[in-house]
C-alpha cells in the first residue's frame, strides 16, 4: 500500500485550453504581515502561547486586525522592544528571559510558547531560535520552546502558518516504518476537523492526524509511510519539510466547496485503494447535501463578476470554485503569491486565459478594479468602506479566514458569504 | 523589552497618519514593511471613513534589504507625487525602517520634488500615537509657517472694532474621540457670544488653512494631546495667546467661555448664566437622588479623565474613587487632579494594573476607554466610554458631542443609563426572594452581558476569604445574603474590615450590623 503514489485528482472536466495568464506586479502592497495568523492559530492550539518580539506595531497590528478584543486575557502578546534594547543597554537575550519568566507565571498551564520574529526583531538579527533553544532547556520538561517567522519581510499574512507549521515538522518524532497514516496539514476549525474524521473512518482511510493538533504537546510522529494532505493552499514550506522527511504528497484541490472537498476526499480515498463504488456511496449524502445549499446560493452568484484582490492565497481556489459551482465569472484574480506546486490540481479548473496578478501594485490594481466595476470585490478590511464609498461591492476576505468554509456541509455558506453583499444591496433602498 | 497584551496607544507614527487623514491636500509616504498597512483599517473600519488615508507605504520586503531601499523611497516618493499631487508631502519611517536609517526625510529633501516636504522622525521605539499625532501637526504648522514668523520683539496689534474676535480651533483629529461633533458644537457655542472659528485644524485643514492660523486673535487648544505643542509654538513666535480651559461639562464649558471672554474681550456673562444644558436640572430633579455617592472609576487620556472626574464629582453627585491615565506625558495633570479627589493617580499604560485596580475598588461606574469598557464587562459593572482607544460605536451616527452645554446632555444620558435606573434599583430591593427576581436575575440594562454568568462570583471581585482567619458564623453569612448583591461585596469587605482591626474571631450578625452603623453613611 504504501508504494501507492501520490496522484493528482481525476476524472473532472477537461480545462480549457488556454492556460491562465499570470502577470507579477511588484509594487505598493496592501496586505496584513505574517502575525496576523496568531489570531487563528492560539484559538486552534490551545496550551500554546504566541509571544511576538517586536514593536508596538506589531502588538497594535494584532488587536486590530483582530477586529474587536478578545473577551478574555489573550494566549498572545508582545514583548515590545525599547530603545535600551536597541541601544545595547539592555541585554536582550537577558529581557526575553525576564518576559518569558513573566508569561509562565501569568499562564502556568501554557505547555508551548511560539517565540515569533517581526521585522524589527530581524532587522536587528536577534536569534530566536538559540533564544528558543535555551529557553528550552532551562524549562525543560515543564514548557516547550518553539520559534517561527511572522515578519512582513518574510511573510504575507497566511504564510505566518505556514512558518509555524513548518518549524513544528522539524521537532515531529519519527515513525516507525509500515505505520501507514494520513496527516491532514493545515489549520481548520474543530467543527470541519470532526467531519473529516468522520468521513475518513467511513472510507476507511486512517489513521488521520491533523497539523496544527489541538493541543501542542500531541506530537504525530512523521515518517516515509506518513500521507499528508494541505487543507490550505498556503502551506508550500511546510509541505517540503514535510517531504524532506520523507512523508509523500497527495496533490488535490482544496476542499472548498462540494467539487473541491469530493476531489479532496478522493484524493485521499485512491491512495488508500478505496473502491469508487465505496467513495461514491460514503459521500453520496453529504455531497449532495452541500450541492443542494450551493445550488440555493447560485441563483444569486450566476453570470456575477468578481475581482479579488490578493491576500490569504486561498483566491484560486475560491475563484476556482465560485466560478465552476456557483457560474460567477472571474475578472481578475490577485494573489499574494502563487505556488505553482501548490495549485498544481487548482490551476487546471481555471478557465483558460482567466487574469491572475501575483504580488500586488495597489493603485494600479484598484485603478482596474474601478475600470472593470465587478458587481463583487474580494478585498482586505482596509480597502472595503472605500471601494463602497465608490459604489462597488465588496466581501471582506479575514472573514473567510475566520470562517468554517471547508468541507461539504460548509460549502452553501461559503457560497452565502458572497451571496450576502449583493443581498444587501437589494435590500437597501437607496 | 515590555510585555504587552493590549496596548492603549499605537505607534507613533499611526499618530502621524490620524493628522494627514484629518487634512485636505496633504499626502505621507511612510518606509515601513507591508504589515503597517493595517493602520488603513483604523480609519476605514472603525470610523467608517470612505476613503483610504491619504498614505502610501514603501511596503520594502526582506529581498530589498540587501539592495536599495533608499532607491525605493524615492521611487514611492516620484510616484506617490504624480498620482496624488498633494500640496505638502509628509515623510516618515514606522519601526523597522526606523533601524534602516535611511533617513527618507532627508532623502526626499534632496530628491527635487516639486512639493514642499515636511520631514518626520518619529522615534518608534520610545514614543507613542498620541506623541506622533502632535509631534506630525507641529511640523506641518511649523514648516508652513516658519518662513512667516515676525522678527524677535514684535507685538501683536491689538484687534480693531472692523471685524469680530475670531480664534482658531486646534487639534481635532481622524480617530479622536467625538471630534467631529465637538467641532460643530464649539463653533456654534462661540457664534454665541459673537467669536468667528478661523481655522480649525487638523480635521478638515488645508495647508492653505494652515497658513492662515496667525491670522486668528487666540488658538483654542481643543484637545492638548495632539494640539499642545503647536499651539505653545504659536503662541511664541506669533504671539497668539493660547485657550488652554477644554469644555467639557457644564462648568469646564463656563470656564472655557469665561476664559474666550478675557482673552478677546467680548462680553460672556450672559451667556454663563443661561448655561443653556438640561444637566443641572436633570441632576437636581429628585429621580437622580439615587446617583448619590455613586462610586466611580475614571480612566483615559488626560484631557478626558480630569474633565470626567470633574463632571462625575461636581455636576452628578458621584464619589471618585480611582483617576487615572494611560499618557505618561500629562502624568502631571492627572496627579494634581487626583489630589483634588483625595485618590491614588493611576498612571500606566498596562490594561492589566487598570484592571486590578478596578477589581480592588468596586466602582458601581467605570468612565474609561474601550479597554475599561472589556474590564468592566468582565467585572459586569456598567461602562461609559469617554475617551479614545475607541471603537466603531463611539463613533456615533447621531449628533453626540461630549464638549460645551450639548455634549453634557449627551455626557449626563450616557453615564446615567448604565447605572441601574433608580426605580429598578428600589425593586431589586423589594423582591430581591422573589423567585423570579432575585439576586442572579440580571438588571435589564445589563441583559446584554449574557445574564446572571457573565456576574463574578461574588468572592472573585477582590473580597477573597480573609487571610487572618476571621470566620463568618452561618447566621451572619446568611443575613449578608440578604443585602441587595450590588453592595454585598461591600459589605462583606467592610465588615470584615472592621472585625480585624478590633482582633475579633468571628463574624456574627451582631458584628454585621456593627459594622454597617460604623461605616453608614
Amino acid at each position: 500500500m504504501s508504494g501507492h503514489p501520490s496522484q493528482a485528482a481525476v476524472a473532472l472536466p477537461v480545462p480549457g485550453c488556454t492556460e491562465p495568464r499570470v502577470t507579477q506586479e511588484r509594487g505598493q502592497r496592501a496586505v496584513f504581515c505574517g502575525l496576523t495568523s496568531i489570531i487563528w492559530l492560539h484559538r486552534k492550539i490551545q496550551d500554546a502561547f504566541f509571544l511576538v518580539v517586536g514593536s508596538r506595531t506589531c502588538a497594535h497590528l494584532i488587536q486590530s486586525a483582530a477586529g474587536v478584543m478578545i473577551f478574555a486575557e489573550p494566549r498572545f502578546a508582545t514583548a515590545v522592544l525599547q530603545d535600551r534594547d536597541l541601544a545595547g543597554i539592555a541585554d536582550c537575550n537577558d529581557e526575553l528571559d525576564r518576559v518569558v519568566a513573566q508569561v509562565i507565571e501569568r499562564r502556568p498551564e501554557i505547555k508551548t510558547i511560539f517565540l515569533v520574529s517581526s521585522c524589527p526583531s530581524e532587522v536587528i538579527k536577534l536569534d530566536l531560535a538559540n533564544a528558543a533553544q535555551r529557553l528550552g532547556g532551562h524549562y525543560a520538561g515543564r514548557v516547550r520552546f518553539a520559534e517561527y517567522s511572522g515578519s512582513g519581510i518574510e511573510t504575507t499574512f497566511t504564510q505566518g502558518e505556514d512558518s509555524c507549521l513548518k518549524g513544528l515538522v522539524a521537532d515531529l518524532p519519527k515513525a516507525p516504518a509500515d505505520r501507514r497514516s494520513l496527516l491532514i496539514v493545515g489549520t481548520l476549525p474543530d467543527i470541519v476537523e470532526d467531519q473529516f474524521s468522520r468521513l475518513f473512518g467511513e472510507l476507511g482511510v486512517g489513521p488521520v492526524h491533523f497539523l496544527p493538533a489541538r493541543s501542542s504537546t500531541d506530537l504525530v510522529a512523521v515518517g516515509p509511510d506518513t500521507s499528508f494532505l494541505l487543507a490550505q493552499p498556503y502551506l508550500g514550506e511546510t509541505a517540503r519539510a514535510l517531504l524532506k522527511r520523507g512523508a509523500r504528497a497527495i496533490s488535490a484541490p482544496f476542499p472548498l466547496g462540494a467539487e473541491g472537498t469530493r476531489e479532496w476526499l478522493r484524493a485521499a480515498a485512491n491512495a488508500w485503494d478505496v473502491a469508487p463504488e465505496r467513495f461514491e456511496q460514503v459521500i453520496a449524502a453529504p455531497l449532495a447535501r452541500a450541492e443542494r445549499a450551493v445550488a440555493r446560493q447560485r441563483e444569486a452568484l450566476r453570470g456575477k463578476r468578481i475581482s479579488f484582490l490578493p491576500d490569504s492565497q486561498l483566491e484560486i481556489p475560491l475563484a476556482r470554485f465560485l466560478q465552476r459551482e456557483c457560474g460567477m465569472q472571474l475578472l481578475e484574480v490577485g494573489t499574494p503569491y502563487l505556488d505553482q506546486q501548490m495549485s498544481a490540481a487548482e490551476l487546471p479548473l481555471l478557465p483558460g486565459g482567466v487574469r491572475i496578478t501575483e504580488g500586488q501594485d495597489l493603485d494600479r490594481q484598484l485603478d482596474r478594479v474601478r475600470a472593470d466595476r465587478p458587481d463583487l470585490t474580494v478585498c482586505g478590511l482596509g480597502i472595503a468602506n472605500p471601494l463602497e464609498a465608490e459604489g462597488l461591492r465588496t466581501k471582506w476576505s479575514i472573514e473567510l479566514m475566520f470562517t468554517p468554509i471547508q468541507g461539504f456541509d460548509q460549502a452553501g455558506d461559503l457560497a452565502e458569504l458572497f451571496t450576502r453583499p449583493l443581498n444587501r444591496q437589494n435590500r437597501l433602498g437607496f | 523589552m515590555e510585555l504587552t497584551f493590549w496596548t492603549y496607544e499605537g505607534p507613533p507614527h499611526v499618530g502621524a497618519i490620524r493628522v494627514v487623514t484629518s487634512m485636505e491636500g496633504v499626502h505621507m509616504v511612510l518606509h515601513s514593511p507591508q504589515g503597517d498597512t493595517y493602520a488603513d483599517l483604523l480609519f476605514t473600519m472603525i470610523e467608517r471613513q470612505g476613503k483610504r488615508p491619504p498614505v502610501t507605504y514603501t511596503t520594502f520586503q526582506a529581498r530589498d534589504l540587501g539592495g536599495d531601499t533608499a532607491g525605493l523611497v524615492i521611487r514611492t516618493l516620484r510616484e506617490a507625487c504624480d498620482r496624488f499631487k498633494p500640496r505638502v508631502m509628509v515623510v516618515g519611517d514606522s519601526c523597522t525602517a526606523e533601524l534602516l536609517q535611511d533617513q527618507p526625510g532627508s532623502l526626499a529633501s534632496g530628491a527635487e520634488l516639486s512639493v514642499p516636504i515636511v520631514p518626520l522622525e518619529l522615534s518608534a521605539y520610545s514614543r507613542k500615537e498620541n506623541w506622533g499625532a502632535s509631534e506630525t501637526f507641529y511640523h506641518l504648522v511649523r514648516g508652513l509657517l516658519a518662513a512667516r514668523a515676525p522678527a524677535p520683539g514684535w507685538e501683536r496689534p491689538a484687534r480693531g472694532d472692523e471685524r469680530r474676535p475670531r480664534v482658531n480651533l486646534l487639534g481635532p483629529s481622524a480617530l479622536g474621540f467625538r471630534c467631529r461633533d465637538d467641532v460643530v458644537e464649539i463653533t456654534r457655542l462661540l457664534a454665541s457670544v459673537g467669536v468667528d472659528v478661523h481655522v480649525t485644524a487638523p480635521a478638515g485643514a488645508t495647508p492653505e488653512d494652515l497658513l492662515r492660523i496667525p491670522e486668528a486673535d487666540a488658538n483654542v487648544c481643543l484637545y492638548p494631546e495632539i494640539a499642545r505643542t503647536a499651539c505653545s509654538w504659536l503662541q511664541r513666535t506669533f504671539k497668539q495667546p493660547t485657550i488652554e480651559t477644554v469644555p467639557i461639562g457644564v462648568g469646564a464649558t463656563c470656564d472655557f467661555l469665561r476664559e474666550i471672554g478675557e482673552v478677546t474681550g467680548v462680553d460672556v456673562s450672559a451667556a454663563v448664566v443661561e448655561a443653556q444644558s438640561r444637566l443641572p436640572w436633570y441632576s437636581r430633579s429628585v429621580d437622580s437622588t439615587y446617583l448619590t455617592g455613586k462610586r466611580v472609576f475614571v480612566f483615559g487620556d488626560a484631557s478626558h479623565a480630569v474633565a470626567a472626574a470633574r463632571i462625575a464629582r461636581d455636576e452628578l453627585g458621584f464619589d471618585v474613587v480611582g483617576l487615572g491615565t494611560y499618557a505618561r506625558e500629562s502624568a502631571r495633570e492627572v496627579r494634581a487632579a487626583a489630589k483634588v479627589y483625595g485618590v491614588d493617580p493611576l498612571i500606566t499604560d498596562n490594561y492589566l494594573e487598570v484592571e486590578a485596580r478596578i477589581s480592588e475598588l468596586q466602582p458601581e461606574l467605570v468612565l474609561g476607554t474601550q479597554m475599561e469598557r472589556h474590564i468592566a464587562k468582565r467585572l459586569g459593572i456598567g461602562c461609559a466610554v469617554i475617551s479614545t482607544p475607541a471603537h466603531v460605536q463611539d463613533y456615533p451616527a447621531r449628533y453626540s458631542p461630549q464638549m460645551g452645554f450639548e455634549g453634557a446632555n449627551v455626557i449626563f444620558d450616557s453615564w446615567v443609563h448604565p447605572l441601574m435606573m433608580g426605580l429598578e434599583e428600589h425593586l431589586l430591593t423589594m423582591f430581591r426572594e422573589d423567585f423570579e427576581f432575585n439576586d442572579v436575575a440580571t438588571p435589564s440594562h445589563l441583559a446584554s452581558l449574557g445574564g446572571h454568568s457573565q456576574r463574578p462570583a461574588e468572592g472573585e471581585l477582590a473580597v477573597a476569604a480573609p487571610e487572618d482567619g476571621v470566620a463568618w458564623e452561618s447566621d451572619a453569612e446568611h443575613e449578608l445574603k440578604k443585602i441587595p448583591f450590588f453592595v454585598r461585596g461591600k459589605a462583606r469587605r467592610n465588615t470584615e474590615k472592621f472585625a480585624l482591626e478590633r482582633g475579633m474571631q468571628n463574624i456574627s450578625v451582631e458584628t454585621l450590623y456593627e459594622a454597617k452603623a460604623h461605616y453608614g453613611r
